[in-house]
């Protein structure tokens, strides 16, 4: 029973589940709890990105929402003027990575440290988010396509079997795309962590100065894992501008941003399983509180207890203080600790290597 | 003429209000390398402790003067002593903490005032140049932020507490080995940062109007004031205020306000990438 064993023991189950999830969800519930979960998905997704580069890269991106934002708003506006949605798809990928590229080049190459990266990331969501919502005259457009300020931009048309205008694809079909995508990025992120060049990103997040040493460039690594996050955010941000038929700046938001941080930090930094089942949990919550507001009353408690940022912020602050390692990482340490304390005489299970979920 | 003395007016009133907001960021991130991601939550508070108090008889200068800094600086010294100092050290875990706290303020004043702008009307009228007509509140708060900085300048020129906290922001270890408290200064030192925001937040809040999510307009640009600045805290939070308020003026002068703030972000960038010790790394090294 050694940790790789155990890895290869933990790949297969996400598999079977996640495959199991795939195709059982919309046999047996409603439509409208896989509308729901359809989200839960993309959001994971999400996630996921965040994942990769702050839990692996050891980035702090406090603006992944901007990346998120530009995939759906790229996504939305070449819609509108190409039709069809094949390359929609493709550039609303390929814009939000060039962005981060640019992004990345500025940070990483002025040697910014990672305080100020959180910063700058954060300064740029809000440039992006002023300047989105303040385009809602007719006169910000691009193309045929109005940018619509505060008010979003609705009527988005839904994503198209590729080279086929006329068979978009319904809601049902949301669930199996986003919920198949959810376990391409999964699986695609393990196997990218598991190369070389994986294991240098990791190293780098360890000792810079030490991987730098060795002879490799830090700014050229953590640069293209910045941007293979990016495009990530952004393929996101197209799943999410496809689900609600909309986009408006608040996707740029900082409470956008808060969330996609409270996500990892809540499951886990350093694995890619628990950023998904700190974002499904989260959002499951919100959606619960979101039930729950009040109709109008002045019950204080009632106020407080609907109010999701006052919620998401005692989590934040709590598992800062009290989890900081996440729930994923410390279960583990709880059952390995369990185990080891067990068998008396039975070998010490490995320490759990970063790299691996 | 007219229109350069107008023009001149509203370039230093840009400066004093970015010099306001940033300098109890300045001080607590200077001193302590705390990044306060909660520090636009601190502005947000002392403009409602402003509105509330005012709402309750007392008179406006005391209120912004003297009831906002003090009730600010008592939740900063509160947070510090529940939250921040179990994360010294560990900036990112700080920063993400005081995030939590962002929201949670954010989300406490929603359930408390709802999510409404209340404001109190600016005092002072307003006088001629010329052609134009501009309010005098906006030379008053341009005084409150040379009065600020100038306080600040002396306190720590010339006083022992000052004396005490230089030394504990140069090296916490030395002066914890000569006898100084350095748990007790950087509570006070917390508190009076959180004060000076309280003040800003409460000065600004005639201009304009308070809401439960007024801090995210703030942060940023508090931020990049204080990062483009760099270490040295007075001399870069005025070098930083100088050149962005007056990027961010003229901007707005050309195009429009939202394009202004938009420019002046844009612009922080590419100063971080030219100088990333910020303004004081390079020039006027040996400043306060």
């Amino acid at each position: 029973m050694n940790a790789r064993w155990l890895n290869l023991v933990g790949l297969g189950l996400v598999g079977a589940v996640g495959i199991a999830f795939l195709v059982l969800v919309p046999r047996v519930f409603e439509l409208d709890v896989v509308l729901e979960l359809t989200v839960y998905m993309i959001m994971a997704i999400l996630a996921l990105s965040l994942a990769l580069i702050w839990g692996y890269g050891g980035i702090l991106c406090f603006g992944q929402s901007a990346f998120f934002g530009l995939g759906a708003y790229t996504y939305a506006i070449a819609m509108f003027n190409v039709g069809e949605s094949t390359l929609p798809l493709l550039l609303a990928v390929i814009v939000p990575a060039a962005f981060a590229a640019l992004l990345g080049y500025f940070m990483f190459y002025g040697r910014i440290s990672d305080v100020y990266l959180g910063v700058i990331t954060l300064t740029v969501t809000l440039i992006l988010f002023n300047s989105v919502n303040s385009t809602a005259g007719p006169e910000f457009h691009i193309g045929s396509a109005r940018l619509g300020g505060f008010n979003g931009i609705p009527g988005i048309p839904p994503l198209n079997f590729p080279g086929n205008k006329a068979a978009p694809i319904d809601l049902e079909g949301m669930f199996y795309l986003a919920t198949a995508a959810l376990l391409a990025t999964y699986f695609g992120l393990r196997l990218l962590l598991a190369s070389r060049f994986g294991r240098i990103i990791v190293g780098i997040r360890e000792n810079e100065r030490r991987a730098e040493l060795l002879g490799y460039d830090p700014r050229a690594y953590k640069l293209a894992t910045f941007t293979i996050g990016g495009a990530l955010a952004g393929f996101a941000g197209c799943l999410f501008a496809n689900w609600g038929n909309f986009v408006s700046p608040t996707i740029f938001g900082l409470a956008q941003s808060a969330q996609i941080i409270i996500w990892v930090i809540v499951g886990g930094r350093g694995t890619l399983i628990g950023p998904i089942v700190g974002c499904i949990g989260i959002q499951w919550l919100t959606t619960a509180l979101g039930a729950n507001q009040p109709s109008g009353g002045s019950d204080l408690w009632a106020k407080i207890f609907a109010n999701a940022p006052l919620i998401f912020g005692i989590i934040l602050i709590a598992f800062v203080l009290l989890v900081p390692k996440g729930l994923v990482p410390t279960l583990g340490d709880i059952g390995q600790s369990l185990l080891a304390s067990r068998g008396k005489g039975a070998k010490r299970l490995q320490p759990k290597r970063a790299e691996e979920s | 003429m007219d229109l350069v003395a107008l023009l001149t007016i509203q370039v230093l009133y840009a400066i004093a209000s970015l010099a306001l907001i940033s300098v109890g960021l300045a001080i607590i991130f200077g001193m302590m390398r705390v990044i306060n991601l909660a520090h636009g939550e601190f502005l947000m508070l002392g403009g409602y402790a402003a509105i509330v108090a005012t709402n309750h008889g007392t008179s406006i200068w005391i209120a912004m003067l003297v009831v906002a800094p003090i009730v600010v600086g008592l939740i900063g010294v509160i947070v510090e002593r529940t939250i921040i100092r179990f994360l010294y050290g560990r900036m990112i875990d700080t920063m993400l903490a005081t995030w939590g706290l962002s929201l949670f303020l954010v989300g406490l004043t929603t359930a408390i005032f709802g999510n409404t702008t209340v404001g109190i009307s600016a005092p002072l009228g307003s006088f001629q140049i010329g052609a134009y007509r501009t309010s005098v509140y906006t030379l008053f708060v341009i005084a409150v932020a040379v009065v600020v900085l100038a306080a600040i300048f002396a306190l720590m020129r010339w006083t022992r507490l000052g004396l005490i906290a230089r030394g504990t922001m140069q090296n916490a270890n030395m002066a914890a080995a000569l006898g100084v408290n350095p748990s007790r200064v950087y509570a006070i030192t917390f508190g009076v940062g959180a004060a000076l925001s309280g003040l800003a937040g409460a000065v600004l809040a005639p201009v304009s109007g308070v809401f439960p999510t007024i801090g995210v307009a703030y942060v940023a640009k508090s931020f990049i004031t204080v990062i483009g600045g760099g270490a040295a805290i007075l001399s870069g939070t005025v070098s930083a205020s100088a050149l962005f308020g007056t990027i961010n003026q003229i901007a707005t002068f050309v195009t429009t306000p939202v394009f202004g703030e938009v420019t002046l972000l844009a612009a922080a960038i590419v100063l971080i990438r030219l100088l990333p010790q910020g303004i004081t790394g390079r020039f006027f090294r040996r400043g306060l």
